[in-house]
């Protein structure tokens, strides 16, 4: 450990540590331009300089090169040093005039104009571009090229590069956000969509889902990742303070023994995409209900503002209502949400933009508590409601009005007329449908489904949260498209099923289950090789099979296959099927 | 009526889970279907021995219905798959004793498919009215005649 002063404070730091990690280590900020925590120091910009006073006299260095040494005296803000890093601050202005970072810089420092000769520049050669290449990413596509005023960052003889393996960290670390790279490489640079965001935009390898997610730590999407694939970089290493970061990490699978399931197993939208008329994903501005969302979250890509593709606000908006629901082509059932989601989009809309808004609807579903009241609300607030499905959205235009814009075609049913509204914005909302592979998870818990793949509930009025298998219970859309409100209540629910499964120290059991009459067991093992859930075992002494009481599920498969009717299913005997098929037939 | 029209009766073993649930959806949907079908509700088709199909035969019943869950959904993970095996056995054996083998079918109807066994149902009747009354006895004491 060695000790120093900085502007009057003292600090301890390991050997090897730089002034300015000293700095930071007391919360002295120094500006820097070429610094980067994953990068070894460059000394480059010159705007971290600093004054070292010794007993001689006074010198300036770079803070972030310069290595701490013991007794050091060290001034920041000092004249001579407030006077070198001006003078640097114009020396960069001068090259390059226009660039945002070294304006707001200059702003900083009270600077108005440089006293130097105008360049137009973009680049100030702070190197971080080729540090990140060469040291993180251990590619080393560019470089610095030629020498004094010709100096300049490029690829070996201004050609497409061979090795650049198209990360885009030379262009993230960039100050000046000057880096080409269409001029190194003939990749296209492809930004990660962000999911949470719906793809509007875009996330980097180690990301936080979302604010809300549990747990709100990082994770690191390990098929973009350039550590986990390629070995370089890890510059995320660096920052973490806490150490967090372990790249060794492997997928775990863990075997839980429990006694109660509920699945939650959720649901997915339906991709509008399947309808072509509507237009999604071909035109401009026709989005869907999940992606409204986020543009109208503070947390979203244009920070809750509502903005059209090209940045400005739309001037009219459509909501088309049961998009993909009520529909013999795609999914029969209504989808119970879209209609008040729909309703909060025009009062958003209107709220946040005064456009115009029309509401394409059926029928207008406000069944809850607040929610025709709110439906009325709407209603006054000036938003047009036009009865009558949207059949399509066209660029194709008819009139002079029509130009540029976005035409729902409907029919309003109420007025017994087709019209054609133009819009600058579409807005399906689109319906819950049930999440993909839903039909392999009722295989893994013996459960029932609909025809629509939701899970099957054991009765829907005397046991709407249970399913036909002891133990499991369900909660939540993936029973059926359902909202919050009753979503939480069917989750509480079902908690309060589990919980009474777990709390009452017994087990209740249906009386069907098998058994093996000891006399007339011949010791065959055609049951034990027949049962599904090994219930049955064999006794080496008597040389007779057994039935395990508590894991036979009453399914009868033995008693059917038993040649010598030893085994038989309690309440299901071969007597009394028998009889009852006397009884229906006579 | 000149002619009465022949009405075939069908025993039909439904599995409590899924065919069964499905014959009731056919039910409270109000599906129209012929009343020929006497359900007789078992756990799982596997619980199905072969004897209970020619017993119903021989009991006056023109035609069986075994329905159960669609291969891979079995409530009890692989009672379907024994029903399945059983059937040819139990085809070879209505082949020896000369009865149709369309008499006796073997139906895969999910809980949420009613409309589906209603289909079922109607098309047997239909298929079972054109072949026409078993008549077991008639054709027991033909064949002790014959021998």
């Amino acid at each position: 450990m060695l000790s120093l002063t900085i502007d009057g404070k003292a600090v301890e730091v390991d050997e090897g540590a730089t002034i300015l990690e000293a700095a930071e280590k007391l919360g002295i900020k120094i500006p820097t331009l070429c610094h980067h925590k994953a990068l070894t120091p460059w000394g480059g910009c010159r705007v971290c300089v600093v004054e070292l006073e010794f007993s001689w006299g006074s010198q300036i260095q770079a803070a972030c090169t310069y290595p701490a040494q013991e007794g050091l005296v060290v001034k920041t803000d000092s004249e001579r040093v407030l006077r070198t890093r001006k003078v640097m601050v114009e020396l960069l202005l001068a090259r390059c005039p226009e660039a945002e970072a070294i304006k707001a810089l200059a702003r900083e420092m009270g600077i108005e104009e440089s006293r130097f000769p105008k360049k137009n520049e973009d680049c100030i050669l702070c190197g971080l571009c080729y540090r990140v290449c060469q040291e993180r990413m251990g590619v080393g596509a560019i470089n610095f090229v030629n020498r004094g005023t010709q100096k300049a960052i490029a690829t070996p003889y201004d050609k497409h590069s061979q090795i650049c393996i198209a990360c885009g960290a030379c262009q993230s670390v960039c100050p000046m956000d000057c880096v080409d790279l269409s001029k190194v490489t003939t990749h296209t640079l492809r930004p990660i969509p962000s999911e949470f965001d719906e793809g509007l935009s875009s996330r980097s390898s180690i990301y936080v889902p979302f604010a809300q997610a549990v747990p709100n730590t990082p994770v690191i999407d390990k098929d973009t990742c350039v550590r986990l694939q390629t070995g370089g970089c890890g510059a995320c290493e660096a920052f973490c303070e806490a150490n967090a970061i372990d790249f060794d990490q492997k997928d775990v699978v863990e075997e839980v023994d429990v006694g109660t399931i509920i699945v939650a197993t959720g649901f997915e939208l339906f991709n509008p995409g399947e309808v072509a008329r509507y237009g999604y994903g071909r035109l401009d501005n026709v989005i869907t209900a999940l992606e409204f969302e986020r543009l109208c979250h503070a947390s979203g890509p244009t920070g809750g503002k509502l903005l059209k593709k090209d940045g400005t606000p739309p001037k009219a908006v459509a909501i088309l209502h049961c998009i993909g629901s009520r529909d013999e082509n795609y999914q029969k059932y209504c989808s119970r949400v879209c209609c008040m989601y729909s309703l909060k989009f025009a009062h958003l809309a209107k709220e946040k933009t005064g456009a115009e808004v029309y509401n394409f609807y059926i029928d207008m579903r406000a069944f809850g508590k607040g929610y025709e009241e709110f439906y009325k609300r709407v209603l006054s607030e000036g938003v047009h409601f036009i009865r009558g499905k949207a059949a399509e959205v066209t660029d194709v235009v008819e009139s002079a009005e029509e130009e540029g814009k976005l035409i729902v075609v409907g029919e309003d049913t109420l007025l017994g007329l087709t019209r054609r509204i133009p819009v600058d914005m579409v807005i399906l909302s689109t319906g819950i449908r049930a999440a993909k592979g839903a039909d392999e998870t009722t295989r893994v818990f013996s459960l029932n489904c609909t025809e629509d793949a939701f899970f099957l509930e054991k009765h829907p009025k005397l046991a709407p949260v249970d399913t036909g298998s002891d133990g499991i219970f369900l909660a939540g859309a993936c029973q059926g498209p359902k909202d919050i409100p009753d979503t939480v209540a069917q989750g509480a629910a079902a908690a309060a099923g589990a919980l009474s499964l777990i709390d009452s120290g017994k087990v209740v059991m249906e009386p069907i289950t098998s058994e093996i009459n000891e006399e007339l067991c011949a010791g065959c093992q055609l049951c034990i090789s027949t049962c599904p859930y090994t219930a049955i075992e064999f006794d080496e002494e008597k040389k007779i099979s057994v039935v395990i009481e508590e894991l036979c599920k009453g399914c009868g498969t033995c008693a059917a296959g038993c040649p010598s009717g030893a085994a038989r299913q309690k309440n299901f005997e071969d007597v009394q099927i028998l009889a009852e098929i006397e009884g229906v037939l006579t | 009526m000149a002619h009465e029209q022949f009405e075939p009766k069908i025993v039909g073993f439904l599995c409590r889970w899924c065919s069964y649930t499905g014959a009731d959806l056919a039910g409270t949907s109000r599906m129209q279907y012929p009343a020929s079908l006497s359900a007789i509700r078992v756990m799982c088709s596997g619980r199905v021995d072969p004897t209970f199909v020619v017993k119903a035969l021989a009991d006056g019943a023109d035609g069986v219905l075994i329905a159960g869950c669609h291969p891979g959904d079995c409530h009890y993970l692989e009672g379907n798959y024994k029903a399945m095996r059983r059937y040819p056995l139990l085809m070879n054996l209505l082949d020896q004793f000369g009865i149709e083998r369309e008499r006796v079918r073997l139906e895969w109807i999910s809980a949420s498919e009613g409309e589906q066994f209603a289909e079922v149902v109607k098309d047997m009747t239909e298929e079972l009215r054109a072949l026409g009354p078993l008549d077991w006895d008639g054709r027991k004491a033909a064949l002790s005649e014959a021998i």
